[in-house]
């Protein structure tokens, strides 16, 4: 095979992987603060995709567009599931709250099979077949929007997180538990406020994942896995490290696929795992704990 | 050994027992084939449960890819069954060393550069879903279009081949299931058991106190996976049909652990009495559904999520111990 498919094949996985990345994000935000592993992440992403269906084929929404309705649905979804349930699950064993998660992921999962059926969708949009050409190198419009619109809103949270009084406040509460109730932080509604903008970090790009595939209710429990893998590859709570993670898995789903058989490609995805799990536990940008 | 169980264990608890095996086992000669698919079910689960509280309950490691074990069970005993004519009980001799196997990989892996909670839980993951994508294309076992076992009706049972109607397949799992509460209590008061108690409450203590936790941690997650594997065997000779994508689907994972949570992690009759509970919840809302004639494919299983978040909400250490201390029955110890 020529040079150039490779290449192709790679700049693909590159911008796929930065919306994994924004995915990852979601998750390693929720656990590096409030310590609870979000098993619903994929399912809260089917959410938003299928919210994006509903509004574009109802009001012919530009994906682009609608991520800002959605990312603030799922923020206040996000919000009222930390406030109402796992606010009180905080000081329970893992086990518990991963059931409690299971048990969510179980209801959206099948709630989505009911509404909208089991078939594949998707959204088409007019530049659904464009491409920028630089060179021999063939982009798709549609990866490089969403992988460009991943990086907008990643770099909002880094700023969020970096500048604001409310960012260090959330960033307190995740170094120093008790040290943040001691200064008077009102720690619940700073856990609320991180498991809704991981939710809308997911939801957003959820939206943009749909850009690029299809989506099935199915499908929730592979983005939980797949989250999880790019965090963990990344380094669990650290936010470059989720971006870096997903590229890294972005590029080597792209390639596996090319190079093995694209049903395969989640091996490699595993294998890199299982790797960073044996030889770097902490992951590749993480801090060990 | 009966000498010490009948001298550890309360006499109430002892007669329940007693009642409640004596019960399921006259089933077959009171109830149809229906009740009886649903009881194979539930003891499959309670069976597959207490081979995954060895590991969780015990020890204290979530293990959330058991699938993995009954499905290497499941396609050794099937596979050897197709090609060669072996017999299940004779493929058993393969399927679990190869679980364990595969388990003490697994384990040695995880213990050796100290990987534990969220950690462990998705390695075990990730190493089920390998195992998915890898018999996907493993042409001997026919990958990914699934490998089939000859139906036939025989007109007797025939238990050595394990070919027969669903009234032997419920006495195998009876039986299984008897002797997995069996080996489960035994190896929760021995020396063993005692230190996988240590190393799930303190584990940095249980070191210190000189215990090989690597070596007890390896003994938990292999005899886990081991008798684990044996549900597979049963499985595949159940239902004679094995798809990798079914089998080690992560969704068969968590279906293995949802009995012993919901029915209490780290109890004895927490399995049993989950599994009951839940199979007897998601068959009664099969018949209420019916009933309305409602026909919608996934509202069982969102119904089924509510009963779960209830029960987790309501009921966090378990249905089993609420129960237990209804009855006056406190389990002693865990």
């Amino acid at each position: 095979m020529p040079l150039d498919v490779y290449l192709n094949v790679a700049v693909g996985g590159l911008l796929t992987g930065l919306v994994y990345g924004l995915m990852a994000l979601g998750l390693s935000v929720i656990f590096g603060v409030v310590r609870v592993v979000n098993f619903a992440h994929g399912e809260m992403m089917t959410i938003a995709m299928y919210l994006a269906i509903t509004l574009f084929s109802v009001l012919g929404l530009d994906p682009l567009v609608m991520l800002v309705p959605i990312a603030a649905v799922l923020f206040v979804f996000g919000y009222a599931l930390q406030a109402k349930l796992i606010n009180s699950f905080i000081t329970r064993p893992e086990h518990s709250q991963f059931l409690l998660l299971v048990a969510i992921a179980i209801i959206l999962v099948n709630g989505l099979l009911i509404i909208y059926g089991p078939d594949a969708r998707n959204v088409q949009t007019s530049y659904s077949f464009d491409s920028f050409e630089i060179g021999r190198l063939i982009i798709d419009a549609n990866k490089l929007y969403a992988a460009f619109a991943a990086l907008v809103v990643t770099a909002l949270l880094f700023a969020f997180f970096r500048f604001t009084a409310t960012g260090t406040a959330i960033r307190a509460c995740a170094d120093n538990h008790t040290g943040a109730l001691v200064v008077g932080l009102d720690v619940k509604k700073l856990y609320a406020l991180t498991f809704a903008l991981g939710s809308a970090c997911v939801g957003a790009a959820g939206v943009m994942l749909l850009m690029i595939f299809d989506v099935t209710p199915a499908l929730g429990p592979a983005y939980t896995l797949l989250a999880f893998v790019i965090v963990i590859t990344g380094g669990l709570g650290s936010m470059p490290g989720a971006l870096l993670g997903g590229v890294l898995i972005g590029m080597t789903e792209a390639l596996a696929g090319l190079l093995f058989q694209p049903s395969m490609k989640s091996m490699f995805t595993f294998a890199i795992l299982v790797l960073v799990l044996l030889i770097r536990p902490q992951g590749i940008m993480g801090r060990r704990a | 050994m009966i000498g010490r169980i009948l001298r550890d264990v309360p006499r109430r608890t002892l007669v329940l027992l007693a009642c409640f095996f004596a019960v399921l086992a006259a089933v077959p000669f009171i109830a149809g084939d229906y009740v009886l698919t649903i009881l194979i079910l539930i003891l499959y689960f309670a069976y597959t449960g207490q081979a995954w509280n060895i590991l969780m309950g015990f020890t204290g490691y979530l293990s959330l890819g058991h699938a993995l074990f009954t499905g290497l069970g499941a396609y050794s005993a099937a596979s050897l069954f197709v090609h060669f004519g072996v017999a299940p009980w004779l493929g058993l001799l393969a399927a679990i060393p190869i679980a364990m196997a595969v388990a003490g990989l697994m384990g040695f892996l995880a213990f050796r550069f100290r990987v534990s909670g969220v950690y462990f839980a998705i390695l075990t993951i990730a190493f089920a879903e390998f195992a998915r994508i890898g018999f996907d294309h493993f042409a001997w076992v026919s990958g990914s279009s699934g490998l089939f076992l000859p139906v036939a009706q025989y007109a007797h049972n025939d238990l050595w081949r394990l070919r027969g109607n669903p009234m032997m397949f419920y006495y195998i799992i009876l039986v299984a299931t008897a002797l997995a509460f069996l080996i489960s209590y035994l190896l929760l008061r021995s020396r063993t058991g005692y230190f996988w108690l240590a190393i799930r409450e303190d584990e940095q203590a249980a070191r210190a106190t000189g215990i090989d936790t690597f070596r007890y941690k390896m003994m938990a997650v292999m005899i886990s996976a081991g008798m684990t594997s044996f549900g597979g065997v049963f499985y595949a000779f159940y239902y004679n049909n094995l798809f990798p994508e079914q089998v080690f689907h992560i969704a068969r994972s968590i279906e293995i652990i949802l009995a012993p949570m919901v029915g209490g992690i780290g109890t004895l009759f927490g399995p049993i009495v989950g599994a009951f509970v839940l199979e007897t919840a998601s068959e009664g809302l099969r018949v209420i559904l019916e009933a309305f004639g409602i026909d919608v494919p996934g509202i069982k299983q969102v119904f089924w999520g509510f009963v779960l978040l209830a029960i987790v909400i309501a009921l966090p250490e378990g249905v089993w111990p609420w129960i237990a201390r209804r009855l006056g029955l406190k389990e002693r110890g865990p």
